[in-house]
This record gives C-alpha cells, sequence and structure tokens, in this order.
C-alpha cells in the first residue's frame, strides 16, 4: 500500500513534499521520489493522499 | 548586452541636459499629472510615497530609474488558474508564473549579489513564483529573505501570492520587513472565481468549483485587510478575461480599494492554444489593447491603476522592459568565484535621481502651461508611442525597440498608460516586413511614434499607415516632447493637415520578452 510518482509526468514543483505527513517524498537525482516503506496512503491522517490532492500534474498515483 | 542602458549612459545624458535651476523637491507644489504618473506625490501619503519611489513596479517615475530582480525560489502552487500552465516552461515566454531555471535559497542568495555588483540601479528582489510564493509552507521564500535581510539590508523586499495562504504568513511577512505584498485578485464573486480556478489545496484537501472559488476569496479579502492593517503595502493583479471577469473587474477594484489596495494593476490576459493552459486550449481569447483601456480608464477613480506592468516572468532580471535574466544563470555565478558586497555605487545612482527628478517637474509644467496657452484646454487627447530605453527619454532606435511605451498627451498633461511589446524590426541589420506589420497593428491607435532615430524605409511605411514617425525629440525627455508634439499636432489638425486616430483599435501581443534577441 503506497503511492507512487509517475516522473515523466512531474513537474519537480515539491508541492508534494511539503505536504507528506510521513516525510515519505524526497528529492532523486533530479525527480521527487516516494519511499514505499514510508507511505501510508496517508491512511487514518487525512481523507485524502496528500500528494495527490496538491499535485498540479496528476501525476501521485496507487504504486 | 546590447540592450542594456548603463549607469553612464544615464548620468551622461543627465549632465548633457541638466534639469532646469534648483526647484524645491518633490514632496509639496506638484499637481499629480506634473509628477507624470498617477502616482506622485500631490496625491500620495507622503509615507507611501517615501516607500515606492524607488521601486520601479509601484512608481511610473521609477519605473524608468530604477530595475527589480525576481528569484525563482517557490515552484510550488497550492491552486490551478485555467491560465496557467506549469508544466509548460519555455525561455521564450514571458507570463508570470513560468521560469525556465529554478534556484534554491542559497543560489538565489549568489545570484542577488552578483547582480547587485552589475547593474547599480538594483532597488527591489522580489519572490513571485514560478508558483505560489506562499505554498509549500513558504519555506524556500523567507529562507531567501532571512539571508538577504542579513547579506544587502538597503535592498527592499517584496513577494507575489494568489493569497490563499496569505493570512497565515501575514506574521511572518511583517517580521521580515517585506514592505510590498502584490496579491492577484481576478473576481471577488466566486460565482465568477469558479470559471477562472478549476480547483484549490486547503486545509489538506482538494477544493473545487464554487467551494474553491469562495475559500479562495474569502482568504485573499482576509489577507488583504491583515496586511493594510500592518501598514503593509498591497498591490492587487488582476488578469482581464474578456466573457469572464472584464467588466466585473470595476467591482474588484472597489473592493480593494474599500480595504486598502494602495494599487490596482489591471493586465490582459496571455492565452495562447500552444501553453497548454485551459483557457489556451478552450479559445479563451485575451483583450485588445482598446478594450484593456476602457476597463482602466473605468477604473481609475478607484484604487489607483498601474499601467506599467510588463507581467514579468519569475526570474526577470534588470529594468522594467528588459530582462537580463540569461546574464546570470547557475552556471555563469558559479563561475564568479567569491562575491563582494558594496552599496557605494546604488547609493550614488540614487542620489543622481533624486536630482534629476526634482529638475523634470519644473519643465513639465512649463511645457504644460504651453499647451494649454495656444491649444486651448478643450482638445481631445491623443495617444503616441514611444521608443526608449529607460532614463525617461526618448533614446531608442525605432529599428532596436523591443517595446513601445504608449502616452496619452492632451492639455492636462503626458500620461503613460501602458506598453506594447513587439518584435525587434531590425535584427542584423536589415528590417523584415512581416515583423514591420507586427509594430504597425501593435501602435495602430497612436498618432505618432517618437523616437532617437528611423531609416527610410519604416518611416514610408509608417506614413502610409497614417502614424507620423518623429526623430525630431531624440534623446530628450518624453513627456515634454510629447507635449510639445501634441502642440503642434493640434496646430495641424486644425489646419486639416493632419487626420484624426480616434477610434483605431490595436493589437496586444502575448509573446516574448526576452534578452535573447538582444
Ligand atoms: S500518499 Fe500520503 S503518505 Fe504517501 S507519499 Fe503521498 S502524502 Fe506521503
Ligand atoms: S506535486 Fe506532483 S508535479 Fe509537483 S513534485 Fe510532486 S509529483 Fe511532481
Ligand atoms: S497562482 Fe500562479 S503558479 Fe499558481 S496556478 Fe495560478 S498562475 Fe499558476
Amino acid at each position: 500500500m503506497a503511492y507512487k510518482i509517475k516522473s515523466a509526468e512531474c513537474t519537480v514543483c515539491g508541492a508534494c513534499e511539503a505536504e507528506c505527513p510521513n516525510i515519505a517524498i524526497s528529492f532523486k537525482k533530479g525527480t521527487y521520489i516516494i519511499d514505499p516503506t514510508k507511505c501510508s496512503e496517508c491512511e487514518g491522517q487525512f481523507d485524502s493522499p496528500q500528494c495527490a490532492s496538491v499535485c498540479p500534474a496528476d501525476c501521485c498515483v496507487p504504486a | 548586452m546590447g540592450n542594456v542602458i548603463s549607469l553612464d549612459s544615464i548620468l551622461g545624458l543627465g549632465e548633457l541636459k541638466a534639469p532646469a535651476e534648483s526647484t524645491p523637491v518633490a514632496a509639496s507644489g506638484c499637481s499629480s499629472s506634473s509628477c507624470g504618473s498617477s502616482d506622485g506625490p500631490a496625491d500620495m501619503d507622503p509615507a507611501v510615497w517615501e516607500k515606492v519611489k524607488n521601486h520601479p513596479c509601484y512608481s511610473e517615475e521609477a519605473h524608468h530609474y530604477f530595475a527589480r530582480m525576481h528569484v525563482a525560489v517557490a515552484p510550488a502552487c497550492n491552486i490551478q488558474c485555467n491560465y496557467c500552465n506549469r508544466k509548460y516552461d519555455c525561455s521564450n515566454e514571458s507570463r508570470p508564473g513560468v521560469v525556465s531555471e529554478k534556484l534554491t535559497p542559497d543560489q538565489a542568495i549568489r545570484k542577488i549579489l552578483a547582480v547587485a555588483q552589475e547593474i547599480p540601479q538594483l532597488s527591489v528582489i522580489g519572490i513571485a513564483g514560478p508558483g505560489d510564493s506562499l505554498a509549500a509552507g513558504a519555506r524556500n521564500t523567507f529562507a531567501t529573505f532571512e539571508h538577504l535581510q542579513k547579506k544587502a539590508p538597503d535592498l527592499k523586499l517584496c513577494l507575489s501570492t494568489n493569497g490563499l495562504a496569505l493570512p497565515e504568513n501575514v506574521e511572518r511577512i511583517a517580521q521580515y520587513n517585506i514592505d510590498h505584498v502584490t496579491i492577484t485578485i481576478n473576481m471577488v464573486d466566486p460565482e465568477i472565481g469558479r470559471h477562472i480556478y478549476p480547483w484549490i489545496f486547503y486545509k489538506h484537501k482538494r477544493w473545487t468549483g464554487l467551494d474553491a472559488a469562495k475559500i479562495l476569496h474569502e482568504q485573499q479579502m482576509l489577507g488583504l485587510e491583515m496586511l493594510t492593517a500592518r501598514g503593509i503595502l498591497v498591490k492587487i493583479n488582476s488578469v482581464m478575461i474578456p466573457g469572464v471577469n472584464d467588466t466585473h473587474l470595476l467591482d474588484v477594484n472597489k473592493a480593494v480599494k474599500a480595504r486598502g489596495a494602495f494599487l490596482h494593476n489591471i493586465m490582459p490576459l496571455i492565452s495562447d492554444p500552444a501553453h497548454g493552459t485551459h483557457f489556451g486550449l478552450t479559445g479563451q481569447r485575451g483583450p485588445t489593447a482598446q478594450e484593456l483601456k476602457v476597463v482602466q480608464d473605468a477604473c481609475e477613480g478607484g484604487a489607483k491603476l498601474m499601467r506599467h506592468c510588463r507581467q514579468c516572468r519569475a526570474d526577470a532580471v534588470g529594468l522594467l522592459g528588459e530582462d537580463r535574466g540569461e546574464e546570470f544563470t547557475t552556471d555563469k555565478i558559479e563561475a564568479m568565484g567569491e562575491i563582494g558586497y558594496d552599496e557605494e555605487a546604488r547609493r550614488t545612482y540614487r542620489d543622481h535621481v533624486e536630482a534629476e527628478r526634482a529638475g523634470r517637474h519644473a519643465s513639465k509644467e512649463a511645457a504644460k502651461a504651453e499647451v494649454q496657452e495656444t491649444v486651448g484646454a478643450e482638445a481631445a487627447p491623443i495617444l503616441i508611442a514611444v521608443a526608449t530605453k529607460g532614463g525617461e527619454r526618448i533614446n531608442e532606435h525605432f529599428g532596436h525597440a523591443k517595446e513601445f511605451q504608449i502616452y496619452e498627451v492632451g492639455p492636462s498633461g503626458a500620461k503613460f498608460v501602458g506598453h506594447r511589446r513587439v518584435d525587434q524590426y531590425c535584427e542584423g541589420g536589415s528590417g523584415d516586413a512581416d515583423t514591420l506589420d507586427g509594430v504597425l497593428a501593435a501602435i495602430n491607435d497612436c498618432a505618432a511614434v517618437l523616437v532617437a532615430k528611423i531609416g527610410g524605409c519604416p518611416s514610408k511605411s509608417l506614413e502610409a499607415a497614417g502614424i507620423e514617425p518623429v526623430d525630431r525629440f531624440a534623446f530628450e525627455y518624453i513627456e515634454e516632447s510629447a507635449l510639445a508634439y501634441f502642440k503642434d499636432h493640434a496646430e495641424r489638425l486644425g489646419r486639416g493637415a493632419v487626420q484624426s486616430r480616434a477610434g483605431q483599435d490595436a493589437v496586444i501581443r502575448t509573446g516574448a520578452l526576452t534578452a535573447r534577441r538582444a
């Protein structure tokens, strides 16, 4: 259970990184990635996955 | 570096035409039009004038003399606007939200120090994106300002925001001494807002439709009120979208004025299918020059309007109307090594501008009095286009101009009303007919174009189109020359020697303003 970032569509804006409650998102080699071991899909924390809600490119999706 | 005005050239010209004998300095005895701007000292609170007089974006007078710089440290955004596509990034593009090089706060500081050494006209550092400066917790924005306050305390700081995250950040804005904030407000009615904003991200949720527009509107109004209550200057930007919010902008103007905004800047929608924005793809058009002017004129009595906004990119560097960003890329700055910081050059430059401005008030008054005496107070004003590189002088060659400044001149004075971007007619020495057509369309509502120099060929085409090319005021001050031209024009109009151009419209170009073509 985790989200991932479709890197081909990511604009590298960093909005998702700032919103993730679990610090699962980081900037590596020119793009943002989600660490699946840290991602909880925001279960129990928020109504919706925060990264997907803020992403302007709609590229944060279930892995 | 071709398009750059050097400090020397401005200082030199200033001495060549020394201002008239000492006139008491601006603060009193100057009617608003003689200040050459709608925001001159006479109709502005002295405390506000002190804050804005050297700010190119806020004072029409200052925009001829001072430079601004935006640093692109804020890529994230918290809303979606139908006129923005953040995926699209092209260095030929010039609209808010677009930038080619994103910087970390450390890189931004280095870049600012490097530019400050190179360009003594630099007076303002702004953060305008490329996303929203207060999104993602505003971390990069405040980190940059915090450093800057320590390293270069004489530079003014400002930021632009869509307002959604403004209320929670007002305290920090005050703490970092940011004395100017720009909020983009396109509506005060959520019913209209839903056609501009498809969604917002607020309180950990994505909101759409009317809810989104309602929250955004409330946050914008609250943020505006909180800022003005703390004495922080607030400018409002509005994007004019024909058929969506064009007439509604009068209500926006009233609402923001009532809440203490000191300037309102109405700018045209930039829309092109190639940008991939929602409006671009749906064929939503931008306004024509006349449509824009009608709305701007209707708002004139409300919050003060600003007409010289260039919709600069989030990484623009230089005087308004020029962009030297490409001289200061990260690679080039890395290669510069240690960068010092010396306030002296900027202080000298500011003192010079103070003196020159004082002298100008007298000469503009004299030119106006002469027009009123000979032409009378009733004559209808005309529009003229001016080719300038800055310093409030007619000092650009027709073929080298990347934009023309438009002045409305009549018995009550010469007033800057806008600018029109064009392709340089003369690239590498020879003119090209297509570009000339573009220039003609851009200034089609003008009676004349005042230039430092112009070739025979374009002269003929301009005359054929009914626009008079005028080079006899080369290197003179713009407003005084415009008034002298108006006097002459009114006299010829009276004799039937020229035709009035009232009722003509012009095309607003949406393309680029970059240093690349220089
Ligand atoms: S779904 Fe939630 S926890 Fe997972 S990466 Fe996105 S914001 Fe972080
Ligand atoms: S919010 Fe979306 S576009 Fe922005 S960095 Fe994250 S995944 Fe990429
Ligand atoms: S606020 Fe600015 S960056 Fe964000 S979507 Fe609107 S125009 Fe684009």
